[in-house]
């Protein structure tokens, strides 16, 4: 792979979307509109987030990449093998260690530090596009700060349901300003998204659109006073590791059915495994 | 018991090395080479060109071959070759008047200057299978005359003259490179038909198939359709002029269209245009009808909510590389969201039990 420049990119195209990640930190939870280039894995398994970690990665990184939380699932492998074969970066699985972290659908359980950059695969990246297709449309919403179509939604959800019937890419809305949709990680995760002191970063490839939150932003997912907003999940224990503060999976480990849970967290998992914690189902 | 999974690297390596096999099929059955497929799927060839945005049907070929004849693969690993290259320049408008016509048909007059130059079509063949083909597939040489050096006139000109059919306005300003910038609403006709040259062609079959059953109906003529080589000229700074870089095959639709007329301009016949690499007149003609129905705004029609008319339906889901890695993105692990939703949907129905159970009580 020689052939190609460090990250794949050229450098043209790097400065391209560093110009887009910079405006996108300026206005946090902004939709900054950037031209997505055809990468070599296709349309809605991860270029945005691809693109915007070449644009980031410089040579001394160390590079994670997770998807459902875990380091080993077949496109993270794939992506982590790009890299390793375009920039020649070292990677980790450990989320302590790592630079830059490329994610789909989780942020890590350990929490993150200064001087990370956590980068996400976003398929959608318009949080009203559910319930208006129209980008034209949507673009004028947030200019005017029309949101009150989202809040008649989540209304519309509690006076049907009882609940807020969103339990993943939960609406969140950014130092006051933008509604921004988190990429489709588990509503649990959302209270991680504020305050926190990494760089977040995330990359829509199909879309064309990059938007960031920057360190220490705060961000709110939306709410109703008498329904306040609750980061769910299975109310069991890692049947590895035995921790109850972790998002789980599910598996089915019988043909009768029979279910654990399991830290979708794998890094997260083998550390406190590591340190001798247990679960019910540990051999 | 269970224990976390891990091997997908292998996995994946496994996977592509049995993919491999597979694409190469039964080795006692001689190899494709890419030369035969450039050949005599030249119009499999023309397609991922046309797609691929890329003019080299070596290249075309294959990626053809390797993605086992699987169009839009091989439309993709083209695309995914082509953002790697260089861009030295912008070439001149190529002049499809200059155009050496290997077949050039209107539809519109019965004779007209330059004649109807049928070509090589599957028009009035009749589609019987030829079992000739599977046992030997040689065929005798095709008889030929000598080519008229004379340049063939557009139909549309000769409308123009009456002052029958609208204008086409010439327009210097530099189009946007939709593979450089992101694209942004609303679109000019330039960006619109630059998006509709790359589209899916089935995508736009249908949609301009959608137009002439009624759903914002435009009766087409096909005033002209032709299809052969033109130059392609670049002009280089250093010399100061464009010079000839090379010849690309095209196809090229002009379709003349009803218009009853509007406040302000009197009826005339309106234009649709289509433009792809290679033999292509499926998509040329479909383009030419899509183009004409995305008009509807600027030529103070009605728009009657067709999805031919809507600029952002048709320009955001015509492109089938987009479209079929978003579409089969779903394939990837969902297991987090899953999860979400597991959860969510046992409580909803344990209220509505709980709610069930009061009601009855």
């Amino acid at each position: 792979m020689s052939d190609y420049n460090f990250a794949y990119l050229d450098e043209q195209t790097k400065r391209m979307i560093r110009r887009a990640i910079l405006k996108g930190l300026a206005i946090p939870g902004y939709q900054v509109p950037f031209a997505s280039r055809e990468m070599p894995m296709p349309y809605g398994w991860g270029t945005g987030g691809v693109q915007v970690s070449a644009a980031v990665l410089t040579p001394d990184d160390r590079f994670k990449v997770i998807d459902q939380g875990a380091d080993d699932t077949t496109n993270a492998v794939s992506i982590r093998s790009f890299f390793e074969r375009t920039a020649d970066v070292e990677t980790t699985t450990e989320t302590k260690a790592a630079t830059v972290i490329q994610t789909r659908h989780r942020i890590p359980e350990t929490p993150l530090t200064e001087g990370q950059i956590l980068v996400y695969q976003v398929p959608i990246p318009e949080p009203l596009r559910f319930l208006e297709p129209r980008e034209t449309e949507t673009r004028k919403m947030h200019e005017l700060q029309e949101y009150g179509l989202m809040h008649v939604k989540l209304y519309e959800d509690i006076s049907k349901h009882g609940h807020i019937a969103t339990s993943y890419a939960y609406p969140v809305k950014v130092e006051d300003r933008y509604v921004m949709d988190p990429s489709p990680i588990p509503k649990f995760d959302n209270p991680k998204l504020s305050d926190c002191p990494a760089i977040q970063l995330f990359g829509a490839g199909r879309e064309q659109r990059i938007y960031a939150l920057p360190p220490y932003t705060k961000v709110v997912s939306l709410d109703f006073d008498d329904y306040p907003f609750e980061a769910s999940k299975p109310n069991q224990t890692c049947g590895l590791c035995g921790a109850d503060d972790s998002y789980l999976d599910e598996v089915i480990v019988d043909d009768a059915g029979r279910r654990m849970f399991v830290c979708s967290d794998t890094d997260y998992c083998e550390k406190r495994r590591s340190a001798g914690h247990r679960g019910r189902d540990a051999a | 018991m269970y224990v976390a999974v891990k091997g997908g690297e292998q996995a994946i390596r496994n996977a592509h090395a049995w993919l491999a096999e597979e694409r190469r099929g039964d080795v006692t059955i001689p190899e494709l080479s890419v030369d035969q497929i450039r050949e005599q799927m030249a119009l499999s060839v023309a397609r991922v060109m046309s797609e691929g945005s890329l003019f080299d049907a070596d290249l075309a070929a294959l990626a053809i071959k390797q993605a086992r004849g699987d169009l839009i693969e091989a439309t993709f690993l083209i695309r995914a070759y082509r953002t790697t290259l260089p861009r030295f320049g912008a070439s001149e408008p190529i002049n499809t008047g200059d155009m050496i016509c290997d077949r050039r048909i209107s539809a519109t007059f019965k004779d007209l200057p330059g004649g109807q130059i049928l070509g090589p079509t599957f028009d009035y063949t009749h589609r019987l299978l030829d079992f000739k083909l599977a046992a030997d597939g040689e065929t005798d040489i095709a008889p030929e005359r000598a080519r008229s050096e004379a340049k063939i006139p557009h139909v549309t000109d000769f409308l123009n003259r009456e002052g029958l059919i609208e204008s086409a306005v010439a327009d210097d300003a530099t189009p946007p490179d939709l593979t450089r910038v992101p694209l942004e609403l609303p679109a000019d006709r330039a960006l619109r038909l630059q998006a509709l040259a790359r589209a899916d062609e089935g995508f736009l079959l249908s949609l301009a198939y959608s137009t002439q059953r009624g759903y914002a109906r435009n009766h087409a003529f096909v005033g002209e359709l032709r299809i052969g080589m033109v130059a392609v000229e670049m002009e280089i700074p250093e010399l100061g002029f464009a010079i000839e870089i090379g010849e690309i095959h095209v196809t090229e639709c002009e379709t003349v269209n009803q218009f009853k007329g509007s406040k302000y301009v009197p009826p005339q016949f309106t234009r649709g245009y289509g433009l792809v690499f290679g033999q292509i007149e499926r998509k040329a003609i479909s383009m030419a009808l899509v183009d004409r129905a995305l008009r509807w705004e600027e030529l103070g029609e009605d728009y009657v909510g067709a999805p031919a008319q809507d600029t952002e339906f048709v320009l955001y889901h015509s492109d089938n590389i987009q479209a079929t890695g978003f579409l089969e993105h779903i394939k990837l692990p969902h297991y987090v969201d899953f999860q979400a939703e597991l959860e969510l949907v046992r409580k909803l129905r344990s209220d509505a039990a709980t709610a069930m159970q009061e009601a009855a009580e």
